[in-house]
């Protein structure tokens, strides 16, 4: 089969390799129809997670048609077209049971403090991924769901990790009616924690990046106020003069480690790799919130040590709440707003790549070129077209 | 897109009536983590922990745990200098740097063992392919026709570099 194939930093290339196989009776073979390369792909392409070996597939978003199942599987089967949270979860755990499914106990052997992610390196678990023409799928009767009849398979795909995530963000920040909410990053986890801050009553919700035209879109999809945060001096500053002198009730980390906007931070974190990535957004967070506020972190931190401010997070009595999504929780009320016409996620995705072109789709992705938001990658035969969401605007 | 939504009972503010969906999970039944931790899980159907996958690969684990979990990946084992590198490291905790910097130093190692492994089954990688150079030529010219200058330019410099070192060791055997 065709698979995506990471051969070093910023090198990967599609090979032909083994078909998957069942190896466990709750597995499934999934045959994929769309993935989609996640900002947080883009850690392990530039060689900032430790454990993610030559030779390893990524892809942690994807839907598919079950091919074959596991002799326990007993609510999935062949031709059910299912969305795959990019958790792989157990159900049954200590941590399952709490419905901290992206904190499972079962299926990480490498490291305890995160559970197993679909092509998330060995760190998470040495799972291969869904940028390939065909997936392993672990615990097939617990993660999966069956994708509703009338949903576009382009919304189901979001639902798999960037849609929940930037829920989970916007719901972890504990927003209050009325409440000014700060988001740091223009992605699509940015973008849809933005739409979601707005469901959970937000009364102002300001989106910072320095990326022109991603900023045009999020002002555009989600009417947010925005900041570039190269036109601004001091982001603390810039928030607080926002904001009466307050600071924001809630602010989101929706970057992780290679935040730009401080050379000190890049060099040490991203260049030099001497702590686990740059932590600009965390100081920006943490110093741009109220006393009393909220900090919501789901942007993707390496595990090594972190300079942080911690200092100022106790003198301010500010609540920290963080975590990798826990994708099935969110699913069913997420599907409700998505039927309800009250999301539309599939509006971010502004390329559709097949396969075989996967290291070109890595590079504008990467390099934000070509006014990319979100890219889509389809099985060789499956490109329909390139929509436009954000050159459209 | 400014139709009310039925679902939601609260009514927007003027400023926020065009946000189509506002305010729909102010209701924190709405909410799918509301409460945080939620026992037992509102999973579909009741789930048994599962049984042991069985192993065919050497799987490592963390030193935290008592040995590896139920469910695992096993599709690239540790191998050759890169893999004995990532076996010392897993002799250290999770709590403990040197964990992580002796993973980060075995896959740039293995990256080059990669390289060696291309070469030797007489497959010459296409660098420039792998790290998108015709997406970078097609959506970024001037940034390509920059690296481009910017590599011939440092070239040069290294040539000229090495030819001044040549002519003055002659000079001075001369």
């Amino acid at each position: 089969m065709l698979a995506m194939n990471y051969r070093g930093p910023y090198r990967i290339r599609a090979v032909h390799k083994p078909e998957p196989e069942i190896e466990h009776p709750g597995d499934a073979i999934v045959r994929v129809t769309r993935s989609c390369i996640c900002g947080s792909d883009l850690h392990l392409y530039h060689g900032l997670v430790p454990d993610t070996r030559i030779g390893s597939t990524f892809g942690h978003e994807f839907t598919g048609v079950v091919e074959e199942v596991g002799s326990a599987v007993q609510h999935l089967k062949p031709g059910d077209h299912v969305l795959v949270p990019f958790n792989i979860f157990c159900g049954s755990c200590y941590f399952c049971q709490k419905e901290l499914y992206g904190n499972c106990h079962s299926t990480n052997p490498e490291a305890t403090a995160v559970g197993g992610i679909f092509g998330y390196s060995h760190t998470a678990g040495g799972y291969d991924g869904g940028q390939a023409e065909y997936v392993r799928v672990p615990m097939a009767d617990v993660g999966p769901t069956v994708i509703p009849a009338d949903m576009d398979l382009d919304d189901a795909v979001l639902l798999t990790d960037a849609l929940p995530t930037g829920y989970q963000a916007a719901e972890m920040g504990g927003i209050r009616e009325g409440d000014t909410v700060v988001i740091f990053g223009a992605g699509p986890i940015g973008i849809f924690a933005a739409k979601s801050a707005w469901l959970l009553g937000a009364g102002r919700v300001i989106v910072v990046d320095h990326v022109e035209y991603r900023l045009e879109f999020v002002r555009s999809y989600a009417q947010c106020e925005v900041i570039d945060f190269k036109q601004v001096g001091d982001m603390a500053i810039h928030i607080k003069k926002m904001t009466d002198g307050l600071g924001a009730d809630v602010c989101i980390d929706c970057v992780g480690c290679e935040a730009a906007g401080n050379f000190a931070q890049t060099l040490l974190g991203v260049k030099l790799k001497l702590q686990g990535g740059a932590a600009t957004v965390l100081h920006w967070c943490i110093n741009s919130v109220r006393k009393g506020g909220t900090v919501s972190i789901v942007g993707v931190y390496g595990p090594t040590f972190n300079a942080v401010p911690i200092g100022n997070a106790v003198n301010k009595g500010l609540t920290l709440r963080m975590n990798q999504a826990s994708v099935k929780r969110h699913l069913p009320r997420l599907i409700e707003h998505i039927q309800a016409g009250r999301l539309e996620p599939r509006r971010v995705i502004s390329h559709r790549i097949d396969l075989r072109d996967v290291a070109d789709a890595y590079h504008i992705f990467s390099s934000k070129l070509d006014n990319c938001i979100k890219t889509v990658l389809v099985p060789p035969g499956m490109v329909r077209e390139t929509t436009t969401a954000a050159a459209s605007l | 897109m400014n139709m009310p939504d039925p679902s939601n009972t609260r009514s927007p503010s003027p400023s926020h009536a065009h946000i189509i969906g506002w305010g729909a999970d102010l209701d924190p039944a709405m909410r799918p983590a509301y409460p945080k931790e939620r026992t037992p899980p509102r999973l579909p159907h009741p789930v048994e922990p599962p049984e042991q996958q069985h192993s065919h690969a050497e799987v490592l684990h963390s030193t935290e745990r008592p040995g590896i979990t139920p469910i695992f990946g096993s599709t690239l084992p540790p191998s050759g200098l890169s893999g004995r590198l990532r076996r010392l490291a897993f002799r250290h905790s999770e709590n403990d740097l040197r964990h992580w910097l002796m993973l980060l130093l075995a896959d740039r190692v293995q990256m080059g063992e990669g390289l060696i492994e291309d070469i030797s089954r007489g497959h010459v990688p296409n660098i420039y392919a792998e790290m998108g150079g015709r997406a970078e030529l097609r959506h970024n010219p001037m940034g390509a026709a920059r690296k481009v200058a910017i590599g011939v330019a440092a070239l040069a410099l290294v040539a000229m570099a090495l030819k001044g070192r040549g002519r003055t060791r002659r000079r001075l055997r001369g």
